[in-house]
C-alpha cells in the first residue's frame, strides 16, 4: 500500500463559517493534526466539493480525509470515497446547532470546535482502511438441522435460491409433527374447513432432489468452526460419523408437546378417552382416511360430545405450567371440532377457552367453526373425571360468573401447548426443561461459550429484538420454527423462509469478510497481538457471541465470520492487544489525548462523553438538530458499544486532567436494548469496580458516571449534560491537570 | 438518484416502512441489485410515528437508526422517495414498472439546514402526527427522515412563501420548478411492502369518533404519548387541552366486525396494554385505564407482559364489546355506554378520553393498484398472477412488527429466487 498522505477539509456552509473561525480550526488542522493537505470550503457536500476531494484523492494520492463539517450521519452518501480512511469532525448538530449564538458563548464553542478538529485529525492517523480478512471459509452449504416442515421448507428454499444442503433428523421419518396431523388449519381463503397438511409433497421434493443430503436417525455429534467453514460431525444410525463441510446453519428442531401427564387434574392418565391434541389427530388418521367415524377409545363406543380444554398447562400463574400461550391452540381445537362437524354435525363439540386467539383470518376459521355449530363457551376448566365410558368437564362460567359442567363427554382433548427443543440451556447446562426432561443438545458446539444456541425466554430460542427477528447470538446459526417461538404450520414455513435467508446471507458474507447484522458489511475484525497476551480469557469469556474460543494453552482464537464487529473483546482486554483496523484503543485514545485541557485556574472543565453510536450519539444530533443546547464542556466521541470501551480510556483522560467521563449506552437487564446484547451491561459492571482505582488516583468516585439513555432522549440528554457539568461544578476541577 | 437503472435482475420494493426496507436491506445483503420506492418524501413508515414497541416498551427509532446506517452503506440498494407505482407489465422475472416521482422542490443540495422553514410562514397539518398539530410547509418530515432533506409542500409553490424558501436557501437547493417526472425501468420481481392503514374510524358511528374530540384513535395516541408529538409527551384532550387520567381502550374498533374489517388486526390487543403503561407512566398510581375487549390476544410470550399489566392496578378490564358512546354536553367528557357479558349487567362509564384501538386495513384496499396482484377479501396481498410478486409485512396480513420483519425476510428469499433465475438465463 502506498504511504499515506491526508488531508483535512474544514466546510464553512450551515452557518459553521459565521459562528467559528474556520481559518483558526484550519491551522489547527495543519499544524497541530500536521495534516499536510488542509483545505476550507464553503460547500463541501455539494457535488463541486466532494469534487474537490476526489480529485485530491486521485491527483494528490489521499488516503485519509478528515471532514470537519457535519455529524457523521448527515451526507454520508456524498462523503464515502471506497478505499479511502475517513474522520469526520462534527462541527455542526455537535458543536453550532448545540451552541448559543451569543458574543459569550463564542470562545467556548470555538474551542469545542477546534478540539473536534484536533480529534478528527488524531483519529485518522490511527486509521487504516479495513483490508478484510482473506482467512474465509468458502462453503456455501446449508445445514438444516430437523425435518419437520420448518427443516423440510429450509431445505427446498435453499434449494430453490441455488444452493446445496445437508439435513440432519433424529427420527427415522422426515416430516415431524405435520407427518402426525390428519389435516392443517387453512392458510388461504376460504378459510373454512381444514386443508391437506401437504407435507408429503415437502418430503417428496426434499427426497428427490439430489442437492439436498439427507440424513435420518443422525444427530449431531459436533458442530466447530464458523460461517463459511463450520465442520458438522453427524452420528448416523450406524455408530459411525459423516463429516459435512457447510457454510450456515438453520436449527429447525421443532417441539415437544407439554406434557399431559403432567396435568392429572384434567383427567390425563385417568381415561383413554382423555388426550392431547396429537392424541386427537391420530384418532383421526386412523379413521378418517378410511371414511369412518373417530370412535371413543375406551370401548370403541360412538362420540357424541367432545369438549376442547383451551390453555391446558399453558398461561398458568401458578408456576407449576407453562406460563406462556402457544398461540397456535385455538385454531387447532376449532380445525379438530370440525373433524367431528364436518363429519357428523349431531356430535356436540365444546371449546371452553378463557380468550380465543385466532389472530389475522383465523377470524374466518372461527367463524366457519360457529357457522357449523361449535358451541364456544368462555370458562375456565377445574375438573376433568372420568366415570366409565364418558367424563364429566367442570369449569367456571366466566360468562354467567357461575360454577358449570358439561357432563358424558366421550372425549375430552387438552390442547397442551408448545415446549421448544432447543437443546441444553447453556447457562444452566443441569437445568430441565418444562417437562421436567433434561434436554441433550442439539449443536453440541464446541464453541467456548456452551453447546448450544442462547435462550431468551421459556426454553425458546429466539430473537430478542422486535425489528429483527433473525437477530442470533451465534453468527451464522438461525433457528426457525417452534423452536424460536411457539407458532402454527403456515408461521413456520415463512420462519423457515426468512431464517434461509439469513443463513445463505451469513455464508455469502463469511467470503467476502464482511459482517453479519447489525454492522452489516463491516470489513474490519479483531487483530490481536498475542504476544502482550496474559490468558486472562476476559474476551473469550465476555464476547456475546461466543466468536472467541480458547487454545490449549488458553490464548484466544478468533473466528472472524463469528464475529459482529462490537469490540467488546476490545473493551475488555487488560492489555490493550486487541483492536481493529480503523476502530482501536489507539485511535480513541488518540482523540482522548488531542483535546487541549485547560489549566486548573481556567473555570473550563473538559468532560468526556463516550456515546454509544447507534442510540446516544444519534440523540445528541437530534438534539442539534432541534437546537436543543448543551454545554461547550463536553467532547464526544462515539463508539461502537459501550462494551468496547477500555478501561484505559477512562484512566488516560483522567490522567490527562479531565474532569469527568459519561458513558451513555443502553439499557441493560431483561429488556435490554444493546444490539450486541450485554454492552452496555459489561461496562456498567466494569465502571463499578473503577472507582478503586479512582481513589488510589484521589479522585472522586462521581468522576465516571454511566447513563441508559434512549435514541428519543432528545430532551433529556442536555439536561443530563447541565446536571453533570453541575456535579463537576461543585466538586471542582481535576487535580490531575497539567501533569500529562 | 432519479435515474435509476435497473434490469430484469433487480428487485423492486415498494414501500419503505419497517417491512420494505427490511426485505430490500435484507436482499441486497445478499448481494442482489434492489429499487425501493416509496410514496411519502421519507422512509420509516408508520412505525417511526410510534413512541414505543411492545413489550420491550423500547422505541422504534432505535431499529430505524440500524436500517438506516444499513441503506447508507449498502451499494446495492438504491431508494426513491416520493415515489408510486403506476403500471406494470411483462411477467415474472421481467417487468416493465412505470413510476411517478411528486416534485420535492429540493434538490440533493440541501443540507437540512432548517433555513427555508424558518423563511417560510404557511403551514400545513402535520401528518406525521396524525394532523394533531400544524407544521411548516417547509419541513422535514422528521427528526429520523431519509433523505435528510426538506420537502416543500405543493401548496407554497406559485405563492411568495415559497419565493422565500428559494430566497433562504443558501445552497441552491430549492428548484420551485420541480415537475412531476415519470421513469419506466426494468425489474425482475417486485415486493409489495405497502403496509395498512388505520381503519376509518368515523366509520363506526356510534363511537362518535367524528363528533365527540375525546375519542381519538390509537395511532394519535402514540403522538399524545410520545416527548417529540404535538403535545411533548402530555396526554392531553383535544377539547380543553386538560390532563387525560381516566382513559378507556375500546378494542377491535372495526376488527373481528362483518360490518367492517373481519379479521382481527392482531395487534391492537398488544398496543393498547401498552398503552395502559404510557398512562402509568405519566401518572402513576394516579392515572386509570379502562380496556374494553373481547378477547385478549397476548399470544405466545406477550402473554408475559399481559400478566405484568393486569397485576397492574391502575388497569381494569371490562369484557365488553361497547354499544355506543355519548357526550357529556358540559363536560364533553366521553360516556361509554354497553354491557358487561362478565356477570351480565349494563353499565354507562364516563371517561377523560376514549382511545379506539382501530384496526389494520391493507393500504392498496380501493387504491389504483397495478394489474395482475392476487388479493384475498379483505385486500391482503398474496402474489401476482404470473407470480413475480411477493407481499411482505401487513400488506400480506395483518402482523405485528417482529413478524412483518420476519414475512418481509422471506419475501426477500423468494424474489431472489426469481431474479437468480432471470440471471441464468441472461448468463
Amino acid at each position: 500500500m502506498a504511504d499515506p498522505k491526508y488531508a483535512a477539509y474544514v466546510c464553512k456552509g450551515c452557518g459553521i463559517g459565521e459562528r467559528i473561525d474556520a481559518d483558526q480550526s484550519a491551522k489547527i488542522a495543519e499544524k497541530e493534526g500536521k495534516i499536510a493537505l488542509v483545505r476550507q470550503h464553503e460547500f463541501l457536500c455539494n457535488a463541486e466539493g466532494v469534487a474537490l476531494i476526489r480529485s485530491d484523492i486521485e491527483k494528490e494520492g489521499v488516503t485519509h480525509v478528515a471532514i470537519a463539517a457535519c455529524s457523521r450521519r448527515a451526507k454520508t452518501e456524498a462523503f464515502e470515497f471506497p478505499g479511502v480512511a475517513l474522520a469526520r469532525a462534527n462541527l455542526r448538530e455537535g458543536v453550532i446547532w448545540v451552541r448559543p449564538d451569543t458574543a459569550e458563548a463564542r470562545e467556548t464553542t470555538q474551542e469545542m470546535a477546534d478540539d473536534y478538529v484536533r480529534m478528527a485529525c488524531a483519529e485518522l492517523k490511527k486509521m487504516k482502511v479495513p483490508a478484510g480478512n482473506p482467512e474465509t471459509g468458502r462453503s456455501k452449504r446449508i445445514l438444516v438441522v430437523g425435518g419437520g416442515v420448518s427443516g423440510l421448507t429450509a431445505a427446498v428454499e435453499a434449494r430453490n435460491t441455488g444452493y446445496e444442503v445437508v439435513l440432519v433428523e433424529k427420527q427415522a421419518q422426515l416430516g415431524g409433527w405435520a407427518a402426525k396431523l390428519w389435516k392443517r388449519i387453512p392458510e388461504r381463503e376460504p378459510h373454512a374447513a381444514p386443508v391437506d397438511t401437504g407435507v408429503q409433497a415437502l418430503i417428496d421434493a426434499v427426497t428427490q432432489d439430489a442437492g439436498i443430503r439427507v440424513y435420518t436417525n443422525a444427530t449431531l455429534a459436533q458442530t466447530s468452526g464458523a460461517p463459511g467453514r463450520f465442520k458438522a460431525s453427524i452420528a448416523v444410525e450406524s455408530g459411525s460419523t459423516a463429516t459435512e463441510e457447510v457454510g450456515a446453519i438453520v436449527q429447525a428442531t421443532g417441539f415437544s408437546l407439554y406434557d399431559m401427564n403432567r396435568l392429572p387434574e384434567l383427567g390425563a392418565g385417568k381415561s383413554p378417552n382423555v388426550m392431547d391434541q396429537a392424541g386427537l389427530e391420530s384418532l383421526a388418521r386412523k379413521a378418517a382416511p378410511k371414511g369412518l367415524p373417530i370412535r371413543r377409545p375406551s370401548d370403541g363406543g360412538e362420540v357424541k360430545r367432545v369438549v376442547f380444554v383451551q390453555c391446558a398447562g399453558q398461561r398458568d400463574d401458578t408456576g407449576k405450567h407453562l406460563p406462556y400461550c402457544s398461540g397456535y391452540c385455538c385454531n387447532t381445537s376449532i380445525k379438530q371440532a370440525m373433524y367431528f362437524k364436518d363429519a357428523n354435525p349431531a356430535v356436540d363439540t365444546v371449546v371452553i377457552y378463557t380468550d380465543l386467539r385466532v389472530p389475522g383470518n383465523g377470524e374466518d376459521f372461527y367463524r366457519s367453526a360457529q357457522k357449523k355449530g361449535v358451541t364456544f363457551t368462555k370458562g375456565s376448566v377445574t375438573g376433568v373425571e372420568a366415570s366409565g365410558d364418558t367424563c364429566r368437564v367442570s369449569f367456571r362460567d366466566l360468562i354467567l360468573d357461575e360454577d358449570a359442567s358439561i357432563e358424558a363427554a366421550d372425549l375430552v382433548v387438552l390442547a397442551t401447548g408448545q415446549v421448544a427443543n432447543a437443546g441444553v440451556d447453556i447457562d444452566n447446562p443441569q437445568a430441565t426443561d418444562a417437562n421436567g426432561t433434561k434436554p441433550i443438545s442439539i449443536l453440541n458446539l464446541d464453541y467456548r461459550q456452551g453447546k448450544d444456541l442462547p435462550k431468551l425466554s421459556h426454553g425458546f430460542a429466539d430473537s430478542h429484538f422486535i425489528c429483527f427477528p433473525y437477530e442470533t447470538r451465534r453468527t451464522g446459526i438461525y433457528a426457525a420454527g417452534p423452536v424460536r417461538r411457539p407458532m402454527d404450520i403456515a408461521q413456520a414455513k415463512e420462519d423457515a423462509t426468512g431464517a434461509v435467508l439469513k443463513a445463505i446471507q451469513a455464508a455469502e458474507n463469511a467470503e467476502l469478510g464482511r459482517a453479519a447484522h447489525p454492522r452489516s458489511g463491516d470489513l474490519s475484525f479483531p487483530i490481536v497481538q498475542l504476544e502482550g497476551c496474559t490468558q486472562c480469557k476476559r474476551c473469550t469469556v465476555e464476547c456475546p457471541f461466543g466468536a472467541i474460543d480458547e487454545d490449549e494453552k488458553t490464548y484466544p482464537v478468533f473466528n472472524e465470520s463469528r464475529c459482529r464487529r462490537c469490540g467488546t473483546c476490545m473493551g475488555a482486554c487488560p492489555v490493550r492487544v486487541i483492536s481493529f483496523e480503523n476502530y482501536s484503543v489507539d485511535s480513541v485514545g488518540a482523540q482522548i489525548k488531542a483535546v487541549d485541557i485547560p489549566d486548573e485556574f481556567s473555570e473550563k472543565p473538559r468532560i468526556l462523553v463516550l456515546a454509544c453510536e447507534n442510540d446516544a450519539y444519534p440523540a445528541l444530533d437530534m438534539a442539534g438538530m432541534q437546537r436543543n443546547h448543551y454545554s461547550a464542556f463536553v467532547r464526544v466521541i462515539p463508539v461502537r458499544c459501550l462494551g468496547s470501551v477500555n478501561t484505559s480510556w477512562i484512566i488516560d483522560a483522567l490522567n490527562g486532567g479531565y474532569d469527568g467521563v459519561m458513558m451513555m449506552g443502553c439499557k441493560h437487564g431483561d429488556d435490554y436494548q444493546c444490539h450486541f446484547v450485554k454492552g452496555s451491561e459489561l461496562a456498567n459492571s466494569r465502571m463499578s469496580k473503577i472507582s478503586e482505582t479512582l481513589k488510589t488516583m484521589a479522585l472522586e468516585t462521581e468522576r465516571v458516571a454511566t447513563y441508559e439513555v434512549a435514541i428519543t432522549d432528545i430532551k433529556r440528554l442536555p439536561v443530563l449534560i447541565g446536571d453533570y457539568a453541575k456535579v463537576i461544578e461543585k466538586i471542582g476541577l481535576s487535580p490531575m491537570k497539567g501533569f500529562a | 438518484m432519479t435515474h435509476a437503472v435497473a434490469t430484469n435482475q433487480t428487485i423492486l420494493v415498494v414501500g419503505g416502512g419497517v417491512s420494505g426496507m427490511t426485505a430490500a436491506l435484507e436482499a441486497a445483503e445478499c448481494g442482489r441489485q434492489v429499487l425501493l420506492v416509496e410514496k411519502t418524501p421519507t422512509l420509516g413508515g408508520r412505525t417511526a410515528l410510534l413512541y414505543r414497541y411492545f413489550p420491550k416498551l423500547c422505541h422504534p427509532t432505535c431499529g430505524l437508526e440500524i436500517n438506516l446506517r444499513r441503506v447508507k452503506a449498502s451499494r446495492n440498494l438504491r431508494v426513491l422517495t416520493q415515489a408510486e407505482v403506476t403500471r406494470i407489465t411483462g411477467a415474472r422475472g421481467d417487468y416493465s414498472v412505470a413510476l411517478k416521482l411528486a416534485p420535492r422542490y429540493v434538490n440533493e443540495n440541501c443540507t437540512a439546514c432548517g433555513a427555508c422553514g424558518a423563511a417560510v410562514e404557511a403551514t400545513i397539518d402535520d401528518p406525521y402526527n396524525y394532523n394533531l398539530s400544524k407544521m411548516k410547509a417547509a419541513y422535514l418530515p422528521h427528526a429520523m427522515a431519509f433523505p435528510q432533506r426538506y420537502v416543500l409542500d405543493p401548496s407554497i409553490i406559485g405563492t411568495p412563501d415559497g419565493e422565500k424558501a428559494k430566497a433562504a436557501c443558501r445552497y441552491g437547493a430549492i428548484d420551485l420548478g420541480m415537475k412531476v417526472e415519470s421513469l419506466e425501468i426494468r425489474v425482475g420481481a417486485v415486493i409489495w411492502a405497502t403496509g395498512w392503514r388505520p381503519y376509518d374510524a368515523a366509520k363506526i358511528q356510534p363511537y362518535g369518533y367524528d363528533r365527540y374530540p375525546n375519542v381519538i384513535t390509537s395511532l394519535e395516541f402514540e403522538r399524545l404519548a410520545d416527548p417529540h408529538g404535538p403535545t411533548g409527551g402530555r396526554i392531553l384532550r383535544p377539547s380543553d387541552g386538560r390532563e387525560a387520567k381516566d382513559i378507556a381502550f375500546i378494542q377491535c374498533a372495526g376488527s373481528r366486525d362483518e360490518n367492517h374489517l373481519r379479521h382481527c388486526s392482531r395487534i391492537c390487543c398488544m398496543a393498547s396494554l401498552k398503552q395502559t403503561q404510557y398512562v402509568r407512566e405519566a401518572y402513576g398510581e394516579a392515572g386509570k385505564s379502562t380496556v374494553y375487549y373481547i378477547d385478549i390476544r397476548a399470544i405466545d410470550r406477550f402473554e408475559d407482559f399481559y400478566s405484568k399489566v393486569l397485576a397492574d392496578q391502575t388497569v381494569r378490564f371490562v369484557k365488553s364489546k361497547p354499544a355506543r358512546i355519548a357526550e357529556d354536553a358540559g363536560t364533553r367528557d366521553p360516556v361509554i355506554h354497553g354491557v358487561d357479558t362478565e356477570g351480565y349487567h349494563r353499565y354507562a362509564t364516563r371517561h377523560d378520553l376514549v382511545v379506539l384501538a382501530v384496526g389494520m386495513e391493507p393500504s392498496v384496499n380501493g387504491a389504483d393498484v397495478p394489474h395482475e396482484i392476487v388479493a384475498d377479501s379483505s385486500g391482503f396481498i398474496e402474489s401476482a398472477a404470473s407470480g413475480g410478486f411477493f407481499a411482505a409485512g401487513c400488506a400480506s396480513n395483518a402482523l405485528d412488527v417482529n413478524r412483518s420483519v420476519q414475512s418481509a425476510t422471506a419475501s426477500a428469499l423468494r424474489a431472489i429466487q426469481i431474479v437468480r433465475k432471470a440471471d441464468r438465463v441472461e448468463a
